[in-house]
Formats: C-alpha cells, structure tokens, sequence
C-alpha cells in the first residue's frame, strides 16, 4: 500500500505526495464531486461530513461542514477557486470558520498519471511561519492525536472506513 | 516552552544551507572550518548559521577546546520528526478511505486493496 510522503519545507508550507491506484479522471472527481468527497474526507474517526458545496469554477466557492456524531459538534471552512484545470491541477484557498491557524491558506492539487496510478501532490501554503507551525501542532492540540493510532488499527483491520 | 522550541526548530530548518549542515553532522562531529568547506561560504556566513543551529538547540559544541568541534543534537529533531507524523497519519486516514473509494468506483479492476 502506498504512504503518505509529509515535509515541511521552507518557512510556509506543508506538501503531501501519495500515489492512488486509479486513473487521475476518477482521482479529481473524488477531490471535486460532493457525493464522493463526502466518502473519504473525513478525518479522525467518530466525524462526518453533512455539507459538502463544490461551484468548480474559478471564482467559485466550496463549503465543507463537519459534524461529531455523538456530540454534535460542528466545523466548517471553505475558499474560493483560483484555478481549475480538468483532471490535473486545482488551486482554491481555504479557511475555516473559527480560525484555528492565523489567515487564509493556498492550497494547490496536482494530479500526474502514470501507468494507471496516480500521484497527488498536495501543496499548502500558509501566510505565516506561525501559521503553518500551528496546522502542524494541531494533531496534538486538538486532543484527538491519540486517536489516530487508533483509527491507524482499525484501518488495517476493516475491509471499509466508510 | 515545548511549543516555543517546535517552532525554533522549524524555523532552524527552513534554510537549505542549515538542513545540509545538520546532514554533515549527523556523519559525526566537525570545526566550522571543516564545515564550511563544502559550502560557497565565508565562515562568519557559516558560524552565523551554527548560531541558529545552537539556539534552536540542533547543535552542540563538543570539548575539544582548540577545534571546537560542532555536534548534533539529535532530541529537537525527533520531537518535530513527532509532529509532522501525527499531522501526517491524520490525511493517511481520509486517503486510505479514499483507496477504498477508489477501488470501489472500478470493480472491474477487481484488486484486493482493502481485502
């Protein structure tokens, strides 16, 4: 199974590389289609996504709310389209409702097949050193690190997440 | 003052010229002499860098009085090491859900990623 390539380079950025066994086609749609991100964007376990909102264009606008299944509690964010280019290479901004890293975030998808697998590319580009210091500490800080290990287990065990 | 010392640390790190420093040392123990060799440098411009280096707490002097031998100090390294990978299990999570989706949306590929 592939693994999730994560460095910190320079002052401001996250970068993320994983390689997809599938056709990029069918990676985008699953970046940029509601019903499919709904699926898998989710991250630490017990947390669903009751709004998803995608207007793919430049200029348009996402909204991502998510919901704690049992205590109900709620976290949104969304950003606007800078650059759309079908299936390889989306760059949007983002931020989230109650900020919880100073100012506004780039993010840029690139998308290269090859062979039928896909590599993603996954850039974020912070305003501030501060900034992206503090999307890095919030593994810990937002007290579900030690659920990760975790849902690390129950990953490798269950043939499906969803 | 954990948190003060993640972000000297990745400050430390955010300069190419450091990070190939911290590589050197971590073969062993050097002089600044030694150190500014490979590098297009003056020693002032390298011993600006160790300073850095020293404060994020990446790196020691050793006890040779006369070389002054720098060392690595391998605890601040592993400590950010620590936070990138919980940052990074967390998106392994929705991109192993994205695997299953994947195989999902193309049964005629028939492939056990999730057997």
């Amino acid at each position: 199974m592939s693994t999730l390539q994560l460095t910190a380079p320079g002052e401001r950025d996250i970068v993320m590389t994983r390689v997809f066994d599938a056709p990029r086609t069918m990676v985008f749609d699953a970046h940029t289609k509601p019903d499919l991100v709904k699926r898998w964007l989710l991250g630490p376990p017990g947390w669903s996504m009751p709004v998803c909102e995608i207007d793919l264009r430049v200029g348009g606008k996402y909204r991502y709310v998510w919901r704690h299944d049992t205590k109900g509690t709620e976290m949104g964010m969304g950003g606007v389209y800078r650059e759309i280019v079908v299936p390889e290479r989306i760059v949007s901004t983002e931020r989230f409702d109650e900020a919880w890293y100073p100012g506004e975030a780039v993010g840029t998808l690139v998308l290269v097949e090859r062979g039928g697998k896909t590599t993603l590319t996954v850039t974020m580009r912070y305003e501030s050193r501060a900034a992206r210091d503090a999307v890095l500490k919030s593994g810990m800080e937002s007290g579900v690190a030690a659920s990760y290990d975790r849902l690390a287990a129950v990953l490798a065990s269950t043939p499906s997440s969803i | 003052m954990e948190h003060h010392r993640l972000d000297t640390t990745f400050a430390a790190l955010a300069d190419p010229t450091r990070r190939a420093i911290l590589a050197r040392l971590a073969a062993g123990e050097a002089s600044v002499t030694e150190l500014a060799r490979p590098f297009a440098m003056s020693q002032p411009a390298i011993s600006k860098h160790l300073k850095v280096l020293e404060r994020a707490g990446l790196v020691r002097r050793g006890r040779d009085a006369q070389r002054r031998p720098r060392r690595l100090e391998p605890k601040p390294l592993a400590h950010a090491t620590r936070w990138l990978e919980r940052y990074r299990r967390l998106w392994e999570g929705n991109y192993r859900r994205l695997d299953a989706l994947l195989a999902e949306l193309q049964p005629q590929k028939n492939r056990g990623a999730h057997p």
